[in-house]
């Protein structure tokens, strides 16, 4: 790959449009909510883009179109059905609890439904988490431009966490929120023309069919095992997953999904920036729409990578190996930046992938300083303070933030099982938290005890359930199986999903038990919290396509069509 | 907000739209070896042209209607 001056012109002059927004908006923060939350002002379709962009990380961009090339088509499942569904049911059913209660953060809902003790638990551990994945977001970064761009591990992150920390300094939330449409954009631009091109190597989709019919019979499986979905999901020996239909649907579809989707905060504070209840409310389900579109642009050029790879097409495109002989998945975007783009679009590639790099850390950034400031210092460090106060807080805790993500990316250069055993522990802590929602917005009954006890329950269920089982061909350690292996599964994924499974449905139990024993809540503090005891929402606008129910009805039945088209 | 972000957008679009078709049309057939006989830079110059103008205008529209 070699960059010309075109190319660096091009990604110079997307830095200075990030600075000069951040400079822009640096008049408009005033107070608080105007650093935390955008002050509540933002239109549901920006909101909506926000909302999905900052979850396209450049992570989830390389990674999706690995999995692509490893697993097929049947990657849109984490689309399809492990975000779609939980995003309806975030727009329907859960924002109006969330912007109904003027809760300014997630942590802080769970402080007004519940109680102190589950805020708290809720805060720190998220608190630690965005700071950790911030800090891989930048080492990802880092690794990724050494790789394409010769550019040395400290240089980089220097460079990209200055740039993040200037805009959302000067910005606060909005910035981060104008950054994450900007991304969108180059993300759709960016990636296009790749997968048009890729197609054209393979010999349009036609030639993309018969190709990944050649890997699949290459590896044992049904000629159809890489262009299906759920048809390969009768056992998992059929799918290169190792996934069976059930634990598809209970662990991605149900438990994984709506877990992250309807309770992050990082996602959630995008919509509670919206100008509106309706508007928050549409946030998620204008966010679905693209999303339910993006397997085809970054799960597509993995599977014209394989196809390819494994077929052969025109320009002889193929994948590398890794040193013990197996194909490098990882290289699939790089890879096709540098043989399909020419200097020029080379560069518009590059400023994609470098916009979501930043945009994935900004998006913890955000969600970091609002909960520290809002959860942390001023629940338990200083109580009554004037807002501007908070609001030098909340950029200091930007600058922290930000410096915590820098150490975070040394120690995972330095350490690299640290980050596998952290990433284990938050999804050990995150698998429960969905039950406890669900419980506490649907049943007036749930009880402050009986969300935090449900909660550590279901951290314990999660690890213990992996300290017993082990994906086959995997030796006990942080695969699993570290006190003693009494079930092996298919693959990693299968693991994964049943964890959750797991860790959901004992926080579920142990939540409504633990309830039952103890005292509710008074009825009359509730009101606005949980569902019946809430006024029903009557959506105020007139038009059809913009009552939330009748948008998220048309999303979920456009999502059931694309599961059937590729079944 | 201060910002309308169909500004930033429109005009982050129009310029690389332009420098792209700039250099593509500059380059010719060269470049388009590598992206299988498409003039790439070119044509897509073009479409991230068409799009940046149109979300200046959409922004011009909103701001002449407020006032």
């Amino acid at each position: 790959m070699h960059p010309k001056a075109i190319d660096w012109i091009i990604m110079g002059t997307y830095f200075a449009v990030v600075l000069g927004i951040g400079a822009t908006l640096k008049r408009s923060m005033r107070t608080s909510t105007d650093f935390f939350l955008s002050g509540r002002a933002i239109p549901a379709w920006i909101a909506g883009l926000a909302f999905i962009s900052a979850n396209l990380g450049a992570q989830e961009v390389i990674g999706m179109a690995a999995s692509g090339a490893k697993y097929g088509m049947a990657t849109s499942q984490f689309y399809w059905v492990g975000a779609i569904p939980a995003m309806v049911f975030l727009g329907v059913f859960m924002m109006p609890f969330y912007y109904g209660s003027r809760a300014r953060s997630v942590p802080e809902y769970l402080k007004l439904r519940f109680d102190e003790k589950t805020r708290g638990l809720n805060a720190i551990t998220f608190a630690v988490m965005t700071v950790f994945s911030s800090g891989i977001s930048l080492y990802a970064l880092a690794l990724l431009l050494r790789l394409l761009l010769g550019w040395d591990f400290n240089t980089s992150v220097s460079l990209s966490a200055l740039i993040v920390l200037v805009y959302i300094f000067l910005g606060g939330l909005t910035s981060a929120i104008y950054n994450e449409v900007l991304q969108f954009f180059l993300i759709v631009f960016g990636f296009a023309p790749l997968v048009l091109i890729g197609l054209k190597d393979v010999g349009g989709w036609q030639g993309l069919v018969a190709g990944l019919h050649t890997v699949a019979r290459s590896r044992g499986f049904a000629p159809d095992a890489w262009l299906s979905t759920w048809s390969v999901m009768g056992s998992p020996h059929e799918n290169p997953m190792g996934i069976d239909w059930f634990s598809m649907a209970m662990g991605l579809g149900f438990v994984l999904s709506f877990g992250y989707w309807c309770t992050d905060f990082l996602v959630v504070q995008r919509a509670l920036s919206a100008e509106s209840m309706d508007s928050a409310r549409r946030t998620p389900l204008i966010a679905a729409i693209p999303k339910m579109l993006f397997p085809f642009l970054v799960i597509l050029p993995g599977m014209i990578a394989i196809a390819a790879t494994v077929h052969g097409g025109a320009s002889g495109l193929t994948l590398p190996r890794q040193a013990d002989g197996h194909l490098n998945y990882n290289m699939v975007v790089p890879l096709m930046l540098g043989r399909y783009f020419p200097n020029g679009m080379l560069g518009l590639g590059l400023t994609a992938l470098m916009a979501s790099f930043m945009t994935g850390m900004a998006g913890n950034v955000t969600a970091f300083n609002t909960v520290w400031t809002y959860d942390i210092y001023q629940a338990y460090i200083r109580r009554e303070a004037s807002d501007a106060h908070y609001l030098t807080v909340g950029r200091m805790a930007t600058v922290v933030g930000i410096a915590l993500s820098v150490a975070a990316a040394y120690v995972t250069h330095r350490f690299n099982n640290i980050m596998d055993l952290l990433q284990l522990l938050f999804a050990f802590v995150n698998a429960p938290l969905f039950a406890t929602f669900l419980l506490g917005m649907f049943w007036k009954r749930t009880s402050g005890h009986g969300a935090f006890a449900g909660l550590l329950a279901g951290t314990a269920a999660a690890a213990v359930h992996h300290g017993l089982t082990l994906p086959a061909r995997a030796t006990p350690g942080i695969k699993g199986g570290w006190i003693a292996v009494m079930h092996l599964y298919p693959s990693p994924m299968a693991q994964n999903f049943w964890t959750a499974i797991y860790a959901f449905g004992v926080c579920f139990l142990v939540t409504v038990g633990v309830s039952l024993a103890t005292r509710p809540r008074p009825e009359r503090e509730l009101v606005g919290l949980v569902y019946s005891l809430t006024p029903r929402q009557d959506s105020s606008a007139a038009r059809w396509y913009r009552r939330p129910a009748v948008l998220g009805a048309c999303v979920l039945g456009a999502a059931v069509v694309l599961n059937l088209l590729f079944w | 907000m201060g910002l309308d972000i169909r500004i930033p957008v429109g005009a982050l679009f129009s310029v690389l739209g332009l420098l792209l078709a700039g250099y593509g049309l500059h380059g010719g057939a060269a470049l388009a070896q590598r992206s299988l006989g498409i003039n790439i830079d070119l044509w897509w110059g073009m479409v991230m042209l068409v799009f940046g103008l149109a979300m200046l205008g959409l922004a011009w529209r909103a701001r002449a209607r407020r006032r």
